[in-house]
């Protein structure tokens, strides 16, 4: 297909030009990226680039990584075949080439994708990486009893050696995101001939879960779990004149705000990651002149959840029970004047400043998956209609009722200061409606756990509202947007590991979700994802709020490449200082 | 003192250690939260990951039989796997536990070399000018909690004198005197925030310990002989009054390591203080079990060499 030809077919299917460009990269039409504008001309030179994480990494093994700092410490020697770049476009590292439909990578069905691995590159302790590893990788990973938490990316595909330098992963069915096992994240490459004999039960006890091989641009010097993480350059390294510093030193402990301290204010290191810091308080600290902020978009979402069941009626031991519907939340009026009650500007303003910004859409990244066809507006006027025409009619009380349904609702997220302030500033413009607002807030380490037993934790809901942040993790949503299918219904019979907390169902929203997965043509696919994004806003499942961007602080001379999609560090090899 | 002595307390110390760790144990598997709770929120890891996890490390059994596992294994002097780090959790404690001694030993010693001369010369003069601004300070020092000594002098050295680095390194780069040199600039400030606020109260018990001393009668007899005030003070009034000065400081060490558990946070400091609060906010049950044990068994530790150094220093009192 001509990439003309394309766009115009995007075009009909009412997405935009500069969209449709940017669809090209996924669906199989590759697309080069532009060229960095920093050409280095040497390897090393740099010095030591000192980067402070406040949650230090406590492992070094990626497929054990418990969350990003562990990532970010394993991707300093550890590398996938391909990175997400800013742009949610993949960028090759240990692959030769993306693969793509002409290049023969990509198969017309679906079902396979070849990687090409790039010739020469070695492990620091100078054994070749070959097929071999990647094959490796795969059975590593998809091993119940490695416990890998990286599984989920190699359990379903089977992988194939074709040759020395070529794998060919297999998918079970036709599957439109290929780009999941070996790529970002996921997708670090372990040498076989360290971890080999160490497979399965006895992961544990190789000695290279703390010593790491890899080949990235720097080599393991050495590891003090939860506190420092010190690399050396790798003079071997696979891509010329890379890396431009000569040793790397991630330390860790403490805390956010006294991180940025260190970088903005005092400049005893160059890089500090996410900082969620109050926005004023890096306005002042970076006044001092000494770093800059970085506000790195990706797709978190600040957004608030309405419960489709009844959070206070016990049906066979649980509450928020799929058997059960809310009293007054199951209105579509009601439901339409709480999104309009939330002052999504005013929070943007006063709570969270330059790090996040108001949307509509559940959806806000990257900008080819972004859907054009929604809007929010913050009207008391027009809420207060709404609720007038449908029935509800004000109490004695101020509160409005309707028989003896009352419009009061518990609205729970977890403490967090800025999460609070936001909590009083949707409390007071509902009350100005007549709608009562109860609002609780939970120790976060408990209410963003999976403990079956703990009723306050957010997969249980036992409230009306309730506000976090959550994001798809990857430049592509569908994965995320399981978060809405009928399957997915948190409940006690999955032990609350659905995804679906609001318990909302709808076939029309499951039957496109189906279509998306078995849908190979990647113009149609995004108006299917698309379409999801738009089908979840206009029932007001949830109410966005703010699309929150990764913040963190870096050293006024120091250029970093940074990305929304992958690890922080993932890109370490083309840092420099001007 | 005789060594059946030290034998029955060692013994005595085993039920003390037991009791503890029960304790210890059924407090942290009563407290909620979740050492894989942040890939709970990942949407690319699938839920069954994270069930094979807490079933990997037995966090689904009940109570009682993960005591049990945690006990036999202790016993065979196996320390536990840190289930964030995925590393035995003595290694982890080792790796650690220098430089917390090093801080705590450097402070303590601080302490008693500033409270020592300033409570002796205070309480030599009772109410004079000197001994009214020590206890001033002294008071000062004691009401101010370490977590906030600790960021007035960062707010003070690091970042309007930017004298001081207020990020501890356990790496420093340098070597020979540099090395020195700079160990010394990072510990200042955690040291002195220990070490002052340490010192503070024992200045006031020094001083109380000195003026119960300086009025008895053997201090006017050994005045009266003219062996000169200075003599007098320190072979005969120091000497006796630091008897219970020194189980003081011995006795007080669970509250120095208490104060570390905070300055070390504050400063970066890689000690286990600050290994105890992460794992304590990651729910790694191994790790703060590991390292609540250590805390114990040093506080058992110093309170039985309190009561041997007391006998020591006063043969009056006897053993049995």
């Amino acid at each position: 297909m001509s990439r003309r030809g394309f766009v115009q077919r995007m075009v009909a299917a009412g997405l935009t030009v500069p969209m449709a460009a940017q669809v090209l990269a996924i669906g199989g039409v590759s697309i080069a990226a532009a060229p960095r504008a920093y050409a280095a001309t040497k390897r090393g030179g740099g010095g030591t680039l000192k980067l402070l994480w406040w949650q230090a990494p406590t492992l070094l093994n990626p497929h054990f990584a418990t969350g990003t700092k562990d990532q970010d410490g394993s991707r300093v020697f550890y590398e996938p075949l391909a990175n997400w770049n800013q742009e949610g476009n993949l960028v090759p590292v240990l692959a030769a080439e993306i693969p793509s439909v002409e290049n023969g990578g990509l198969a017309a069905d679906g079902t396979s994708v070849t990687w090409k691995i790039k010739q020469g590159v070695k492990f620091h302790d100078g054994q070749p990486l070959t097929a071999d590893d990647l094959v490796f990788n795969w059975e590593y990973c998809k091993d119940p009893a490695t416990a890998a938490v990286t599984s989920g990316s190699y359990i379903n595909v089977k992988v194939e050696k074709i040759d020395d330098h070529t794998i060919k992963v297999i998918f079970a069915k036709p599957t439109p995101f290929w780009a999941d096992a070996f790529v970002g994240f996921n997708g670090m490459i372990i040498p076989k001939h360290l971890f080999g004999e160490y497979s399965g039960s006895k992961s544990r006890d190789a000695p290279t879960n703390l010593k790491p091989v890899g080949t990235g641009p720097f080599k393991f010097k050495s590891f003090n779990p939860g506190d420092l993480v010190t690399g050396e350059i790798n003079a071997d390294y696979h891509v010329a004149n890379q890396p431009f510093f000569d040793a790397v030193e991630m330390k860790g402990g403490g805390d956010a705000v006294s991180a940025a301290r260190a970088v903005l204010q005092t400049g005893e290191y160059h890089y500090a990651w996410n900082l969620q810091v109050e926005d004023e308080i890096l306005k002042k600290l970076e006044a001092s002149g000494k770093g800059k902020v970085n506000l790195t978009p990706g797709a978190n979402i600040e957004h608030i959840q309405l419960n489709n069941t009844d959070p206070n009626k016990e049906v066979d031991g649980e509450r928020s029970s799929i058997k059960t519907k809310h009293p007054s939340l199951s209105d579509p009026a009601v439901r339409e004047a709480l999104a309009l009650l939330i002052d999504r500007k005013a929070v943007q303003d006063y709570i969270y400043g330059r790090t996040a910004k108001a949307t509509s859409n559940y959806v806000n990244g990257p900008p080819r998956m972004v859907s054009k066809n929604t809007s929010y507006e913050f009207n008391i006027k027009k809420a207060i209609d709404l609720l007038d025409k449908a029935g509800w009619k004000p109490g004695p009380d101020g509160i409005r009722a309707k028989g003896d349904v009352k419009l009061k609702y518990l609205f729970q997220t977890s403490i967090n200061q800025p999460r609070q302030k936001n909590q009083a500033i949707v409390k007071q413009s509902c009350e100005k409606a007549g709608i009562g607002i109860e609002i609780k807030s939970v120790v976060a380490s408990v209410y963003f756990s999976s403990d079956v037993a703990n009723p306050d934790t957010y997969p249980h809901f036992y409230a009306d509202l309730q506000m976090y942040t959550t994001g798809p993790g990857r430049p592509d949503p569908a994965q995320w947007m399981r978060s809405f299918l009928s399957e997915e219904v948190s409940q006690k019979s999955n032990k609350w590991q659905g995804r679906n907390i609001t318990r909302w169902q709808n076939k029309e929203y499951d039957d496109t979700w189906n279509a998306s997965e078995n849908e190979m043509d990647p113009v149609k696919r995004v108006a299917l994802l698309i379409k999801l994004n738009d089908l979840v806003i206009k029932n007001n499942v949830v109410i966005p709020e703010l699309f929150r961007m990764s913040v963190s602080a870096a050293a006024k001379n120091l250029n970093v490449t940074l990305s929304g999609w992958d690890s922080d560090t993932a890109n370490l090899r083309e840092w420099h200082t001007a | 003192m005789s060594p059946a002595y030290v034998l029955r307390r060692i013994l005595l110390a085993i039920p003390s250690l037991f009791g503890i760790s029960v304790v210890l144990f059924t407090v942290l598997a009563l407290a909620p939260g979740d050492p894989f709770g942040e890939l709970m929120t990942n949407p690319n890891v699938p839920a069954s990951v994270q069930l094979a996890l807490r079933a990997k490390f037995g966090l689904d059994d009940p109570v009682y039989i993960r005591y049990v596992h945690w006990l036999m294994a202790m016993l065979h002097g196996d320390w536990g796997f840190s289930f964030v780090s995925r590393m035995n959790v003595d290694i982890l404690i080792m790796q650690r536990l220098p430089v917390t001694l090093a801080v705590i030993g450097a402070s303590q010693l601080l302490a008693v070399l500033v409270a020592i001369p300033v409570g002796v010369l205070g309480a030599a003069r009772p109410y004079s000018l000197f001994d009214q601004i020590a206890n001033t300070l002294a008071f000062i020092g004691f009401s101010l909690p370490t977590f906030f000594t600790g960021l007035l002098l960062i707010m003070v050295f690091s970042i309007r004198l930017e004298w001081l680095p207020f990020v501890f390194q356990s790496d420093l780069s340098s070597t020979g005197w540099q090395w020195w040199v700079d160990e010394i600039r990072q510990s200042i400030m955690p040291i002195a925030v220990l070490g002052l606020f340490q010192g503070a109260s024992l200045v006031r018990f020094v001083r109380s310990a000195v003026l119960d001393v300086i009025r008895l009668d053997y201090v006017t007899t050994a005045r009266s002989k003219g062996i000169g005030e200075r003599r007098v003070l320190v072979r005969h009034v120091v000497r006796n009054a630091l008897i219970p000065v020194v189980t003081l400081v011995a006795l007080q060490m669970p509250v120095v390591f208490g104060g570390a558990i905070i300055t070390e946070q504050i400063f970066r400091v890689p000690g286990i203080g600050s290994l105890l609060i992460s794992s304590i906010l990651s729910n790694d049950t191994p790790v703060v079990m590991g390292v609540t044990f250590v805390f114990a068994g040093l506080v058992i530790l110093f309170n039985l060499i309190a009561d041997l150094l007391y006998g020591f220093l006063d043969p009056r009192i006897a053993f049995r």
